[in-house]
């Protein structure tokens, strides 16, 4: 739809979703290439040489791609059954529930893994449970623990962005399927089949480049070596061999996987047509059988099981020292805190500005394709790419604050695009042809029109940037901790001085913190939604 | 609105950070984050040697000793620190090579297992690797890597790539078993649980009961026992010998406070540094002391210590680093 | 007047095409059977449709280059006349000003809008909590504050009752009467057009044919008509 290019993002939302595009490029492809500069410029100082990717890095790949790909696609396919169970039944708790759906994925990976182990771990409830029943112990130590901890993390994601589709649909389309006495396989082919081309494609994407950019919960869950993926050859080549040229190869290599991989996902995300309607409480005659009853409430149960009980364990650990723990935990929580607040404005802004320009462009996939280039960085090489930008002008340690508030702004961006892009299109559907007839343009169409609509999704966008923010160990380390640091840095401050006790005490106040972050805006984002 | 608010705080931030120069000089030290750390040496030292500088000084850190001489190397010339601390044996024939150090002064007498000859880095505290393990639990306590490797006993290690332990144990194994050490690494494939970034990860994991031993040093069980009160740990001494880490320092040469990048070079080996280090540190300090080490500390010192020459090390974690991905990795 | 000059419209396979002229003021109802073109000629004149050959003009200047908010225009469509999120006093308020930052003389012009179309006491709901009827005059108000020169219903009322649809019609004949609007309607129901049109168009076989008076209409159908009508 052409015509939408003159009025929706209008000439001011189509210049700032530019700069916000252009601005990612060369932030993550800038950081890459001063790597790899810096990288040629010392090599010849060292005479650096040899193949640059050995077997090993190839293995590398290759797990990387197998856990990644695994753990996307699980994650998807549980995600399905449960965001469908959540859309379409009403029961106690069940806000609650969804917006607990945020708290693994904004947990420092740390503390999670050590919350499943408590679980799935050697001495964890699993295995007392199958020994007391008789049966064979169960290890989570291999490619199934990797997919575990991956699901663990990126399910509640794929939940909360898959329901964000189901609830996108208008009530209208379930009103006319049922006036049209579609049966719930009917409604799943017309309607809800549609929905899942345009959105799982999306979330498997995010999810596989989450999995593809990162190694702690790959290692650790892994066994050993044999599951090392891309991100921690990375890693090896900066602190072992230090041989930024292999770094900075290993890292495009990263980008060239994520390329493809988002190529794929493009191709086969379909977008669906768009229909109007009013948003009253979404009604549905398809579900009304005891069957497929059972059927949601097992599966809403399963996953709250899932998710909650390695979530209690890190509650009851936490629980006795949160109380005495040294001031020093909480001035940094007081840090961390504004960090995650300068964070999720960034994040908030850009993505509704790259949002606003996708909906509008004539050419989006340049500007979706921008909004994902986060995902397929390395942190590390993002972060030393610009330790190596900004060192020669000022001290890093000076920045460590906003530049880490940025970094993660970035790295929440593409979920929030996610989140806000569909329903963009859906007001613009709905109500794009009212506002122009009204010539309600340019920022009084964001105020009146889009913002008001876009609550809820700006609301998850604020919410997840805020959290990620929160939890968030990377940057910092690399551009030096002023002071207290942040929560994380004390986190593990504790655990390094053999503070386990207080050090779970910490890992609570973080994940009360970052929920509760996460909550206040998402919740605000849905409260007083229009009946 | 809250942005105006929070722009006004991280403004306040920086400038908080920047406010810290004033009349005095400063003297910059790059350490790892958990020297720096309220739990670490580093706030005592810095009162310590504040009071007779008549300087500041200002810590600036990186994650471990191997990021902080990433960072140095990614600095190169242009680095802002006066002295590094935290490096340590393993690191230090690559950090002689950038060639940002200074050759250091003369040194008290040395209270270390091997003898030092270094000429430009100066050690501050060591300890000794070792498998730490629950004594409630670990009934047989094997007395080397082949006894381990033939028990059933659960380990948790750290990956060398990612970790300074991880490290350690890597050319603890070279050392000890050189051309065979491939061999040590597949038998004990079966006993280790998983590898871990780092050693919080691991020791975490231990505690929680994922393995009957970590991999850490000789004197964690002195933690439990001097902050906890427990003395159930205890940590296994090999036959073979245990593996031990020098910890150093080095001064800049480029550095813009020659004098008081010397002066703290001195104060490193002095008393009032080196108090500190057994109970924030939890390593030995690198000088007799005046007054006993606390409880614990003397338990457990292994008969042999096995310590590759720094400039060796670079010569084999490549070829050592190859075999232990090959062995685990089946 | 309203004059379209050659006008071709053609999407998917689907074409239309028109050449006559509506004089000022009247009110003019458009006939046809469904899928002829009756919307996209609307939808054409209010420019969310381009034409693929042809002038639109209004009092002899081409409509062509202007954005449909800058068209001498107000339309009404079938649904989505209103903004769920706002009230209906704010969406009253939008026909005004799209800022919605209304001076106080402004805000008494919404009240008396309010107050003509008999939705003085609801000003504070939200669409969902208004009847079908209540929203279709949220809409109509806000039309009457605008007091374009063009009133283009596009079936803002199918949903409603017959007799709701016949007090709907009369309101909307007194706004154009107030207003000194030309009205042009979308009808599926004769009964509608001989209400208050004094022309109408009939759109039929990819044409749209010149205005004629009504009552003469209806009295003597042309053929396509009388097919529309079931009376061939």
């Amino acid at each position: 739809m052409a015509r939408r290019a003159e009025q929706v993002g209008g000439p001011p939302g189509r210049v700032l979703g530019g700069a916000v595009a252009l601005g990612l490029a060369a932030l993550i492809l800038g950081t890459l290439g001063a790597v790899a500069w810096r990288a040629a410029w010392g090599a010849q100082a060292d005479g650096a040489g040899g193949p640059l990717l050995g077997p090993a890095d190839w293995a590398a790949l290759r797990f990387t791609l197998v856990q990644a790909g695994a753990s996307a696609l699980i994650s998807v396919a549980l995600a399905v059954p449960v965001a469908r169970a959540l859309a379409r039944r009403r029961f106690p708790g069940r806000r609650a529930l969804i917006a607990l759906m945020g708290a693994p994925f904004i947990l420092p990976v740390i503390v999670a893994v050590l919350g499943l182990l408590s679980v799935f771990g050697r001495g964890g409830i699993v295995n007392a449970a199958l020994a007391a029943l008789g049966l064979p112990a169960f290890s989570i130590y291999g490619l199934q623990g990797v997919l575990i901890g991956n699901v663990f993390f990126n399910l509640p994601l794929a939940t909360r962005l898959i329901l964000q589709g189901w609830q996108a649909i208008p009530a209208e389309r379930f009103r006319l399927a049922a006036a049209l006495d579609f049966s719930s396989a009917e409604v799943a082919k017309q309607i809800e089949w549609p929905m899942l081309r345009e959105v799982a494609p999306g979330a498997a994407l995010a999810i596989f480049l989450i999995c593809l950019t990162s190694f702690p919960i790959a290692l650790t869950l892994g066994g050993g070596p044999r599951s090392t993926t891309l991100e921690l050859a990375i890693y090896q080549a900066f602190r072992f061999d230090f041989d930024l040229g292999r770094a900075a190869v290993l890292a495009a290599l990263q980008f060239a996987v994520s390329g493809v991989a988002a190529l794929i996902a493009l191709r086969l995300a379909l977008p669906q047509a768009s229909a109007a309607g009013l948003d009253r409480a979404v009604e549905r005659w398809d579900a009304r059988s005891p069957l497929l009853r059972t059927l949601d409430t097992a599966t809403i149960a399963l996953a709250a099981l899932f998710l909650i009980l390695p979530l209690a364990v890190i509650l009851a650990q936490g629980l006795p020292t949160l109380t005495h723990l040294p001031g020093i935990v909480w001035t940094s929580a007081l840090t961390s805190l504004c960090v995650a607040l300068g964070s999720a404005v960034i994040a908030a802004g850009a993505a509704l500005a790259l949002a606003l320009a996708i909906t509008g462009s004539r050419r989006p996939r340049l500007f979706e394709g921008a909004g994902m280039l986060p995902l397929a960085a390395s942190p590390l090489v993002l972060g030393t790419g610009l330790f190596l930008i900004v060192n020669p002008w000022i001290d890093p340690a000076a920045l460590a604050l906003p530049v880490t508030a940025l970094v993660n702004a970035l790295l929440a961006l593409p979920f929030g695009l996610r989140a806000l892009v569909p329903a963009l299109r859906e007001i613009e559907a709905a109500h794009g042809r009212l506002a122009d007839a009204l010539s309600l343009t340019g920022f009084a169409r964001l105020r009146l029109l889009i913002l008001p609509r876009l609550r809820g999704p700006m609301g998850f966008t604020l919410g997840l940037s805020a959290a990620l923010s929160m939890g968030d160990l990377g940057v910092i380390t690399l551009f030096a901790a002023p002071g207290e640091g942040t929560l994380p840095l004390q986190l593990y401050r504790l655990m390094g001085a053999y503070r386990m006790n207080e050090a779970a005490g910490a890992a609570l106040l973080l994940l009360v913190l970052s929920f509760g972050l996460f909550w206040l805006f998402d919740r605000g984002g849905r409260a007083d939604a229009d009946a | 609105m809250k942005l105006p608010i929070l722009a006004a705080g991280l403004l306040a931030m920086m400038l908080g950070t920047a406010a810290q120069a004033d009349e005095k000089p400063t003297l910059t030290v790059y350490t790892y984050d958990s020297f720096a750390s309220k739990w670490g040496p580093g706030p005592a030292v810095k009162t310590a040697f504040e009071k007779t500088c008549g300087c500041t000084l200002n810590f600036v850190t990186a994650g471990d000793g191997a990021a902080l001489l990433s960072r140095l190397k990614l600095e190169g010339k242009r680095t802002r620190a006066d002295v590094v601390i935290g490096l340590d044996t393993a690191l230090t024939a690559d950090a002689e090579k950038t060639g940002l150090f200074a050759k250091h002064g003369d040194l008290p007498a040395l209270d270390l297992p091997v003898k030092w000859t270094d000429p430009t880095f100066v050690p501050f505290d060591w300890g000794w690797f070792a498998f730490v393990y629950d004594k409630a639990k670990v009934k047989e306590v094997p007395k080397s890597f082949e006894d381990l490797a033939k028990s059933k006993l659960k380990i948790v290690i750290e990956d060398p790539r990612s970790s300074t332990p991880g490290l350690g144990l890597l050319l603890w194994v070279q050392k000890a078993y050189g051309d065979k050490a491939p061999e040590i690494w597949k038998e004990l494939a079966d006993n280790i649980v998983t590898v871990t970034p780092g050693w919080s990860e691991a020791y975490n994991m231990f505690l929680k009961g994922e393995a009957d031993m970590v991999l850490s040093y000789t004197t964690s069980p002195a933690y439990h026992m001097v902050e906890e009160k427990d003395d159930g740990k205890a940590a296994a001494d090999f036959t073979e010998g245990n593996y031990a880490e020098v910890e150093v320092a080095g001064r800049i040469a480029g550095s813009k406070h020659p004098k008081l990048a010397d002066e703290f070079m001195h104060f490193i080996t002095t008393e009032a540094f080196q108090k500190e280090i057994p109970t924030t540190n939890w390593m030995y300090p690198v000088i007799k002391l005046s007054k006993p080490l606390p409880k614990g500390f003397d338990m457990y010192k292994p008969e042999k210590t096995l310590l590759y020459p720094a400039a060796e090390v670079p010569k084999v974690k490549d070829k050592a680093l190859a075999a232990w991905r090959d062995a685990l990795s089946k | 007047m309203l004059t379209l000059e050659n006008l071709h419209l053609e999407q998917d396979g689907w074409a239309l095409d028109a050449d006559l002229t509506v004089s000022k003021g009247t009110k003019t109802a458009l006939i046809g059977p469904s899928g002829a073109g009756k919307s996209s000629l609307l939808n054409a004149i209010a420019g969310f449709l381009p034409p693929a050959r042809g002038r639109i003009l209004w009092q002899g200047h081409d409509l062509g280059p202007l954005p449909p908010g800058a068209r001498p225009v107000s339309i009404l469509f079938q649904d989505n006349n209103l903004f769920p999120h706002l009230t209906a006093e704010q969406n009253v308020g939008l026909g005004l000003r799209p800022s919605l930052r209304l001076t106080a003389e402004e805000r008494a012009r919404v009240a008396e809008a309010l107050e003509r179309t008999g939705l003085a006491s609801l000003s504070e709901r939200k669409p969902a909590q208004l009847s079908g009827g209540q929203q279709s005059r949220v809409a109509l108000a806000r039309a009457l504050l605008r007091a374009r020169p063009l009133l283009l219903l596009d079936e803002p009322f199918a949903a409603l009752g017959p007799a709701l649809r016949a007090e709907m019609l009369d309101l909307v004949a007194r706004i154009t009467e107030e207003t000194g609007a030309t009205l042009l309607m979308v009808s599926h129901d004769p009964g509608d057009a001989r209400r208050i049109a004094d022309t109408t168009i009939v759109v039929a076989e990819g044409t749209a044919h010149p205005p004629a008076p009504t009552t003469d209409l209806f009295a003597d159908p042309p053929p396509a008509l009388a097919a529309y009508l079931g009376e061939a």
